[in-house]
């Protein structure tokens, strides 16, 4: 059972690969957190000042909607990151993030680890890359999802 | 002259395979907005029992026929989860209860899951394509204790509303099999997962090194899904999916399912994804 916080984030595939002196630097600037279900994470418009490592529960993307309310538009799981704001300025949250389960994460203040990442340019590149391959994870289940191939008629076999 | 009496037509087993035997609706169960489970049951000599995985070929009398993959065996009813897509599957669906429906097969390859015996199972379906992995599940969780593996079942869907039998999914957790299910979006209030069925692979639990996967789905989703289980260290020769076409004759007379040198109504729908498959998905039909 890890005990410190360095030792729940190296247990995260996120960040698998990065030395125990890089898992020193995030740790750093990170705390445990817990939410309860239904709790906000953050809001759409607010600043990305943090993000979230998820160790257990589920987080909701959401997209308010007038007249429909929060729409899900994608969820993130058991060792997944929440929020890639907080790489890219204007460091403003696009979406709501709800836990909708009880979730612990870890929370790593963004501007610490931007400062990290900037001093020693090739941490920074490695985190970039660990970041970078779960955006594009997340990025082609969006594009296959345009497709809506279980609604155009043909999903199945032998459904016609 | 009297012409001679033409002879009785011989029921060889070709000319029974394409005729229809009469089935009676006795039951239908609406799954989602347009798919039903239509329950049949024979008014003539029953045929063959079905295998997880086949099809029947399915008449609506006066309209055409349709290939649709068999959902459900209670002997010697049979059930069938019809999409109404079509001229075909609309009337299917409409037929009221006791209505007669022409019924072939049953058709082409299966499941054989008696051979996943100490498998980790990893069931994939997308859509609708869980309808013909319902009976494979349900004999999968039926294996004297796991037959020694684990059972898995990964189920996506457009919407919340879109999933598919969604008490057999209940039930299959309680006997023990890990159930999860996405959806491409969601209504206010969904706290289950959302996104491509991929995503929630990391969080099934198998063995690689001995794991199977039976996966069904459209094309598009079977190809991602077995290359996502092949990255994984899935052996492709242990991935079978199962391929749709425009099924017609049901015995590879017309070729109208051909995929290359694969007649789908009778090599398939269930072929393994290693080697001349993954092949064949890869090229750029017209």
């Amino acid at each position: 059972m890890p005990d410190t916080i360095a030792q729940l984030i190296a247990a995260l595939p996120i960040l698998e690969g990065l030395n125990a002196e890089e898992v020193e630097q995030v740790a750093g600037c990170s705390r445990n957190v817990a939410l309860e279900a239904g709790q906000l994470l953050f809001t759409e418009g607010s600043r990305a000042d943090a993000c979230y490592l998820v160790r257990r529960g589920r987080v909701a993307i959401e997209l308010h909607v007038p007249g429909r309310g929060g729409l899900v538009i994608d969820s993130v799981e058991t060792g997944d990151v929440v929020g890639w704001s907080w790489l890219f300025p204007p460091y403003r949250w696009v979406f709501d993030g709800r836990a909708v389960a009880p979730v612990g994460a870890v929370a790593i203040d963004a501007a610490c680890l931007r400062a990290k990442a900037e001093a020693d340019p090739a941490f920074g590149y490695r985190l970039v890359q660990r970041f970078a391959a779960q955006m594009m994870r997340h990025l082609q289940s969006t594009q296959l999802r345009l497709l809506d191939v279980y609604g155009d008629g043909s999903a199945g076999h032998a459904t016609g | 002259m009297a012409r001679p009496a033409t002879p009785p037509a011989e029921a060889t087993p070709a000319r029974r395979a394409l005729t229809p035997s009469r089935y009676r609706l006795v039951g239908r169960r609406r799954e989602t907005d347009d798919t039903f489970t239509l329950r049949l049951t024979p008014i003539d000599q029953p045929l063959a029992a079905a295998r997880p995985g086949q099809f029947h070929m399915l008449t609506a009398f006066g309209i055409g026929e349709a290939a649709i993959s068999v959902s459900g065996l209670a002997s010697p009813a049979v059930d069938h989860t019809v999409r109404a897509v079509g001229a075909v599957t609309r009337a299917l669906c409409g037929l009221p209860i006791g209505g007669v429906v022409g019924v072939r097969g049953p058709f082409g390859t299966h499941w054989a899951t008696e051979e996943l015996d100490g498998s980790d199972v990893v069931v994939i379906a997308g859509g609708i394509g869980l309808a013909p992995l319902r009976e494979a599940v349900r004999a999968l969780i039926a294996r004297e204790g796991g037959g020694g593996g684990r059972l898995s079942v990964v189920v996506g869907a457009r919407a919340p509303d879109q999933l598919l039998y969604e008490e057999d999914l209940w039930r299959w957790r309680e006997a023990g099999a890990h159930v999860r299910a996405t959806v491409d979006s969601a209504p206010p209030g969904w706290t289950g997962a959302v996104g491509l069925v991929t995503t929630l692979l990391d969080a099934v639990p198998f063995d690689p090194a001995r794991a199977a996967a039976l996966v069904c789905g459209p094309e598009v989703m079977i190809r991602v899904v077995a290359a996502a289980l092949v990255d994984r260290g899935v052996a492709a020769s242990a991935i079978r999916v199962s391929l749709e076409r425009n099924m017609q004759c049901g015995g590879g007379l017309c070729g109208h399912c051909q995929l290359g040198p694969l007649l789908l109504c009778r090599d398939g729908p269930v072929v393994p994804y290693g080697g001349r498959v993954a092949r064949l998905l890869q090229e750029r039909e017209r």
